[in-house]
């Protein structure tokens, strides 16, 4: 068990590694120049050699990488002379725009982000099990259909549009609560909770209907397996049958495809926390995009990919757990 | 009183192109300490008829009786044939791997019937499921306990079955197939266990099978089905020995022999089952039939299985007691 969670870290590292190389050759290879956008209008060559000399641009390219890295291990100084600054421990180097480590700008936006995740994953997966679950034990029935054609009609709704039908309705016509800013949790729960629960449910009502059908097919697999005879020809009540012995094997495709959802929107609920107008990671994205913000965009697809991996490291774990039979092989 | 009394079993599906009767009148008992085994290609309806004994059927018509020690099955709610599920009737399947849940451990599985039918502890019901275990002779079952199926060969797995279809100690066993998914050498050894807890429980032995070879190495009686009915029922070796129904001796010459002739060839059967949507007229298994004649009413009106009646006996116009 060790050994294989090990394996599996050591393969996180290297993934990193990976999209850490490709976002730096991809940026590199851009025709933007960031001393063009800092220099400004009234330029002059010199002017530009030296904003390159100070941002270490005149530098080799496999020397700039190796720089990066470092600041992200160890933190280092960036520039020379008197810009020089001091970038700290995790340094994914300086917003042009802002002015300010990249890490801090993330560190910032990221309770919002995470907030928004949490509170939608709990709803979506309370909703999407139930839903699912009771479809699948009644198959067939008016009841089964009748909530399938609503997982679909929510799965094709994209979240601007429920966004902004809710933001209308609740906060505009109805005025039962407010247009949501962002509140942190330590300071006032409450109003956390009431700021966010628009976007948790818009957010929570598309994954809710993927997760019902997919529960649904999944137990339906589940309950014609030749073990579930077994279950209930030994005399176990039906409830017991249906979450000892389906649930646990119904629930394995889930908890694959909820820890990829969960990791991609850690990485930024871009179109949920634009509608909404959340300061969060996707808003940071969409800001340093717009603005060529090369390092923020680096650093916001590195932390991308580092919830993505993360959480698929996390559920090859859990998966172990899950099943006896990883654990062995 | 027998154990087992089956009388007009039917079993219907509602499909999309009407209503499927998988089993159309089976009736046959079964006592303490005897093995019936019920033989059939696919579709003839044995397993059908087995799991109505269970009471798992649950979306198909069952009527008919089923009296298991006296109570009634059939219409019994379904909460009181399920305390009957696992405690007075147990069941083992053909196929051990996808038969046993593969999340849990073996202990874990055969301990839990026996918590809740006799509400026993978790040591308790422990102790019991290595007692079981090591009864259906497998090595040192304490520490295999906690093993999962897929660390059992098929052999050992098929005996975790079984040890989870004794474990509350039931007075029918009905086994589906219980060596079709094994090893030829493994199926003699899981026959000889099943043959040996019998004995030294009494069970009454339901063994669905269609395989010929295991009827004649294991059961006492044999009823053979065809197309949802029973068309022979008697003694194993007389069945063997004296065929009487068309179909049973169509079986048998599909058969090798070993002190027959070899060079004798097989002869099968020809044909296939009818579908049993739209059963043809008459003798199900006219249509197949190399015996079959015109002055006797084969193609018109259907011979049923004389009840009461002697020990061996076959559904077929050819013979006086169906008449």
């Amino acid at each position: 068990m060790a050994g294989f969670a090990l394996r599996r870290v050591a393969g996180l590292v290297l993934v990193l590694l990976t999209v850490c190389a490709a976002t730096f050759a991809i940026f590199y290879l851009l025709p933007s120049d960031p001393a063009l956008q800092a220099c400004g209008k009234s330029c002059t060559t010199e002017r530009i050699a030296e904003l390159h000399r100070q941002m270490g641009l005149d530098k080799p390219v496999w020397q700039q990488f190796a720089d990066y890295l470092g600041g992200i291990v160890g933190g280092r100084t960036i520039g020379t002379g008197d810009l020089a600054v001091r970038c700290g421990f995790p340094c994914f180097g300086f917003s042009y725009q802002a002015d300010r480590p990249v890490w801090d700008l993330m560190v910032d936006r990221l309770p919002t982000t995470a907030s928004i995740a949490a509170g939608a994953a709990v709803l979506w997966l309370v909703i999407g099990l139930s839903v699912g679950i009771g479809s699948a034990l009644r198959k067939g029935s008016g009841l089964d259909r009748s909530l399938m054609a609503a997982t679909l009609t929510a799965a094709s709704l994209p979240v601007f549009f429920t966004g902004l039908m809710a933001l209308y309705l609740v906060v505009q016509v109805a005025g039962l609560l407010p247009f949501p800013t962002y509140v942190d949790f330590g300071d006032d729960p409450l109003g956390w909770a009431r700021n966010l629960i628009l976007p948790w449910i818009v957010l929570a009502l598309l994954y809710a209907a993927m997760y019902a059908r997919l529960s649904r097919s999944s137990m339906i697999e589940t309950l014609s397996e030749p073990y579930i005879r077994t279950a209930r020809a030994k005399g176990l009540p039906e409830r017991v049958v249906v979450i000892k012995h389906g649930l646990r094997s119904a629930l394995t495709p889930i908890v694959t495809v909820f820890g990829m959802d969960l990791g991609t929107l850690l990485g930024g609920a871009i179109i949920t926390e634009s509608v909404f107008g959340l300061p969060g990671i996707g808003q940071l994205t969409i800001d340093a995009i717009n603005k060529s913000d090369q390092p923020v965009v680096m650093g916001v697809a590195l932390l991308a990919a580092f919830f993505i991996t993360l959480f698929t490291v996390l559920v090859d774990l859990l998966y172990a757990v899950v099943d006896p039979r990883v654990r062995v092989s | 009183m027998s154990l087992l009394e089956v009388r007009d079993l039917r079993v219907t599906f509602t499909t999309g192109r009407g209503a499927l009767r998988a089993v159309d009148g089976l009736s046959f008992t079964l006592d303490r300490g005897r093995t019936l085994s019920i033989v059939g290609e696919s579709g003839s309806g044995k397993s059908v008829s087995s799991l109505a004994i269970m009471g798992l059927h649950r979306d198909a018509a069952v009527e008919g009786s089923i009296e298991v020690d006296g109570v009634q099955v059939v219409g019994a709610p379904a909460d009181q044939v399920r305390r009957m599920r696992g405690r007075r009737m147990a069941m083992v399947f053909q196929d051990p791997l996808s038969s046993l849940h593969p999340a849990y451990a073996v202990g874990e599985q055969i301990a839990e019937a026996y918590r809740l039918h006799f509400g026993a502890g978790r040591r308790a019901a422990r102790l019991r499921a290595a007692e079981v275990l090591g009864e259906v002779g497998i090595p040192d079952p304490k520490r295999r306990l906690a093993e999962y199926p897929h660390q059992f060969s098929g052999g050992m797995r098929q005996r975790v079955m079984i040890a989870m279809a004794l474990a509350c100690e039931p007075e029918l066993l009905i086994a589906d197939e219980p060596t079709t998914a094994l090893d030829v050498t493994v199926q003699a050894q899981i026959l000889e266990l099943i043959a040996r807890v019998q004995q030294d429980h009494g069970l009454a032995v339901l063994m669905i099978t269609h395989d010929l070879g295991v009827v004649a190495r294991a059961a006492d009686e044999v009823l053979i089905m065809y197309a949802g009915a029973a068309v022979e029922h008697g003694p194993a070796l007389t069945v063997f020995a004296e065929p009487r129904h068309p179909y049973t001796r169509g079986l048998l010459n599909c058969l090798p022999r070993l002190d027959g002739d070899a060079e004798a060839a097989l002869i099968p059967i020809p044909g296939n089952p009818p579908s049993l949507l739209s059963p043809p007229d008459g003798c199900r298994f006219h249509p197949r039939c190399a015996e079959r004649q015109e002055r006797l009413p084969c193609a018109v009106s259907r011979p049923l299985l004389p009840q009461p009646g002697p020990a061996h006996r076959a559904a077929c116009h050819l013979l006086e007691e169906t008449r």
